[in-house]
């Protein structure tokens, strides 16, 4: 039997404290990319209480993200917002979801998270992190960014930092590029860099800065 | 003119699109703040730098 509203608020208040909880509840935090970086941010974001996430992506799930990603074998085929949606529903059936299936760009990106105090950078592809970001930064100039950029291989876990770099960018990573990195991108130091940016994303809510 | 928190002399004329370049980024994967304002990707050729200006950039690498 799934518990109601109220008592999921319940044990999330008595975890977390009234106060905190109805914060981090209140809150609308986007999510752009769905892959090893975006879905497991997705899922911690939920079990803190997040409760109105904006996620986008393109992409479906292939049996190569398996091995990082926040996805199950049955899921294989899906679009990963559709995916994401069903995973974080089964942890709070009551939060909001916007699904955007899209690719991103310099003209959707206003659109889709111009409500977002908050937006996640979890792309793959560099030179799509640095296009998502210069338009967060140019265009929707009271948005936070937190982005993961350098998370691959094993070991060196201390490494993968949280930075404030601009006014309003918070990258998390080691900097160093998946090409060349042993092990390529593999699901325990991917979670590392994930939980770094939930973590900020959390500290941001509750106003605190680094 | 400071870049990324350390002063070098900088010698004129050089764009902002020279100075990504020459300090061994791709400009596809980077953002540039001048003087505390994001600069958007097409007006880098287009800013002359100064020996007064403070430039942060941060560069991307890939994975995810």
């Amino acid at each position: 039997m799934i518990p109601s509203e109220e008592e999921l608020d319940r044990a999330l208040c008595l975890r977390h404290g009234p106060e905190v909880h109805a914060t981090i509840k209140s809150a609308t935090v986007g999510i752009a990319g769905l892959g090893g970086l975006g879905s497991n941010i997705a899922a911690m974001l939920t079990r803190t209480g997040v409760s109105h996430l904006i996620i986008a992506d393109f992409d479906s799930v292939d049996i190569s993200n398996i091995n990082r990603q926040n996805y199950s074998l049955r899921q294989l085929g899906s679009a990963k917002v559709s995916a994401t949606d069903e995973n974080l529903k089964a942890i709070n059936p009551y939060m909001t979801i916007e699904k955007h299936h899209v690719k991103l760009t310099p003209s959707n990106i206003p659109d889709v998270f111009g409500r977002c105090g908050i937006v996640c950078e979890a792309f793959d592809v560099a030179s799509e992190k640095a296009m998502l970001i210069n338009t967060l930064l140019e265009k929707c100039p009271k948005t936070k960014i937190v982005s993961g950029s350098g998370l691959a291989g094993y070991g060196r876990s201390n490494d993968i930092r949280t930075k404030k770099l601009l006014a309003d960018l918070y990258m998390c990573g080691d900097d160093i590029d998946m090409k060349g990195v042993k092990g390529g991108l593999m699901s325990p130091r991917v979670n590392v860099c994930a939980g770094h940016a939930a973590n900020m994303v959390i500290s941001l809510l509750m106003k605190e800065d680094l | 003119m400071r870049i990324n928190g350390k002063d070098i002399e900088m010698v004129p004329p050089m764009t902002l699109k020279d100075l990504v370049a020459g300090s061994g980024y791709c400009e596809d994967r980077v953002a540039v703040e001048l003087n505390g304002r994001i600069v958007p990707r097409s007006e880098y050729v287009n800013v002359a730098l100064d020996n007064k200006d403070s430039i942060e950039i941060v560069g991307f690498v890939g994975g995810g």
